[in-house]
């Protein structure tokens, strides 16, 4: 169809087949193609190359740079978490001394109480013992003296050693 | 430039002709022609995209430079990824050949330019070229280790005498085919064009014919990319035959 309307409208045809300026299109063609090759090889592709491997190296520098300051960072953290553990660690070590200490300390006082309780528990014990005893002998002195009053109303005469020897008989069988 | 005196005349193939750019006369070797006023804004057009959009080698790069990086990255992947390490080589060459057929292609799409892509002379040197390139330098590269291209040695013996008489003739039709679909292409696309822009000046279908006219022209833009795409990955499989190490 095109080549009807083509060939309606001028006596050769198709301009494509028209021969004659085959030689004129490849001569210019090939000085096209030559000036581009030289454009790209000598100017255009070196630079866009340069460009890239620039780019590429300053992208992996980034990463590089980016990968060290992670690193640092974790690193940081990490020093961060074992002072925490260290701190931690030291605070209880410090309590538990404190508590061990003052467990000592009143485990001392507590011993102290104690003793001077179970002293004065024993002086009291002792005192009231020494009451005892001379309440014993007044009750023996009394007794005897009882006694004697008692057989000398009755018309006897006492003896004071079988006195005595009675009334210590009567209180050793029958104690207070 | 259609409807002259009385009748409608159509005239889609007038682009196509070659003329002088000064005055009249026989059409030399040396002529300069509207071919060679558009092969070099051809030239200027890559010109100012890959060297001057490229002039401050930024490591962000502008709007400009980002294009040819990405041209180049383009070119140089498929180059890598269907000839092969050994075809990065040729990338300069490929490079030169995408450049050109896609330029060509989009300035020819501009009104009134002149479609230098369109022309089986400019097509069928460049196909000659990638075919006798590649051809030379599968010889060089691989002697007559080369020609075990067309014997298919994974085919049973007695079909091998056939399948190399195919395979020897399908590779002498490359460069035919090669050249002919670039430049068919756009000679089609180009006269489907103005024939509409002939009926535009009809003033009942100039509507149709111009939103027609707008659909075609977005479509060869399309064709105008990916005739050049397909030039160039054509080329690198070609290419692959002579640097690669199996072949298809």
């Amino acid at each position: 169809m095109a080549t009807e309307a083509g060939g309606a409208a001028q006596s050769v045809g198709m301009p494509q087949l028209d021969f004659t300026t085959y030689g004129n299109q490849i001569f210019w063609l090939v000085v096209a193609l030559v000036a581009i090759y030289l454009l790209l090889t000598r100017i255009a592709l070196p630079r866009i190359g340069a460009v890239l491997a620039e780019r590429k190296g300053t992208v992996a520098n980034d990463l590089a740079a980016a990968e060290d300051l992670k690193e640092r960072a974790s690193a940081a953290e990490a020093a961060y978490q074992k002072a925490l553990a260290d701190a931690r660690a030291e605070a209880a070590r410090i309590i538990a001394e404190a508590k061990a200490e003052i467990q000592a300390d009143l485990a001392r006082a507590l011993a102290e109480a104690d003793a001077d309780i179970s002293a004065r528990a024993a002086e009291s014990e002792r005192r009231i013992a020494e009451i005892r005893a001379s309440a014993m002998q007044s009750v023996a002195e009394v007794a005897r003296d009882t006694a004697a009053e008692l057989v000398a109303v009755l018309g006897g005469s006492a003896d004071a050693a079988a006195l005595e020897a009675a009334v210590g008989a009567r209180m050793k069988g029958q104690p207070s | 430039m259609a409807a002259e005196g009385g009748g409608l005349q159509i005239h889609p193939m007038d682009q196509f002709i070659v003329k002088p750019l000064f005055g009249e006369g026989a059409v030399h070797w040396y002529t300069p022609t509207n071919v060679t006023l558009w092969l070099m804004l051809a030239v200027v057009a890559i010109g100012l995209l890959m060297v001057v959009g490229t002039r401050r080698r930024a490591v962000v790069p502008s709007r400009s430079q980002s294009v040819a990086e990405l041209i180049y990255g383009f070119i140089h992947n498929m180059v890598e990824d269907v000839a092969g390490h050994d075809g990065v080589k040729y990338f300069p060459y490929v490079m030169t050949l995408f450049l050109f057929v896609l330029f060509a292609n989009l300035l020819g799409l501009i009104p009134m330019s002149f479609t230098t892509t369109s022309h089986v002379a400019v097509t069928a040197t460049l196909a000659l070229a990638v075919f006798l390139g590649v051809t030379l330098l599968g010889l060089a590269r691989k002697g007559v280790g080369f020609l075990a291209m067309f014997w298919v040695s994974s085919a049973p013996l007695a079909l091998r005498p056939i399948l190399a008489v195919i395979e020897l003739i399908s590779y002498f039709v490359r460069p035919v085919s090669h050249s002919i679909r670039l430049a068919g292409n756009l000679m089609a696309g180009h006269a489907v064009l103005k024939v509409f822009a002939g009926f535009a000046s009809v003033a009942l279908v100039s509507p149709v014919a111009i939103g027609a006219m707008t659909a075609i022209y977005a479509l060869e833009l399309l064709v105008s990319v990916i005739q050049a795409y397909v030039f160039t990955i054509l080329t690198c499989v070609y290419l692959k035959d002579a640097v690669g190490d199996a072949h298809h």
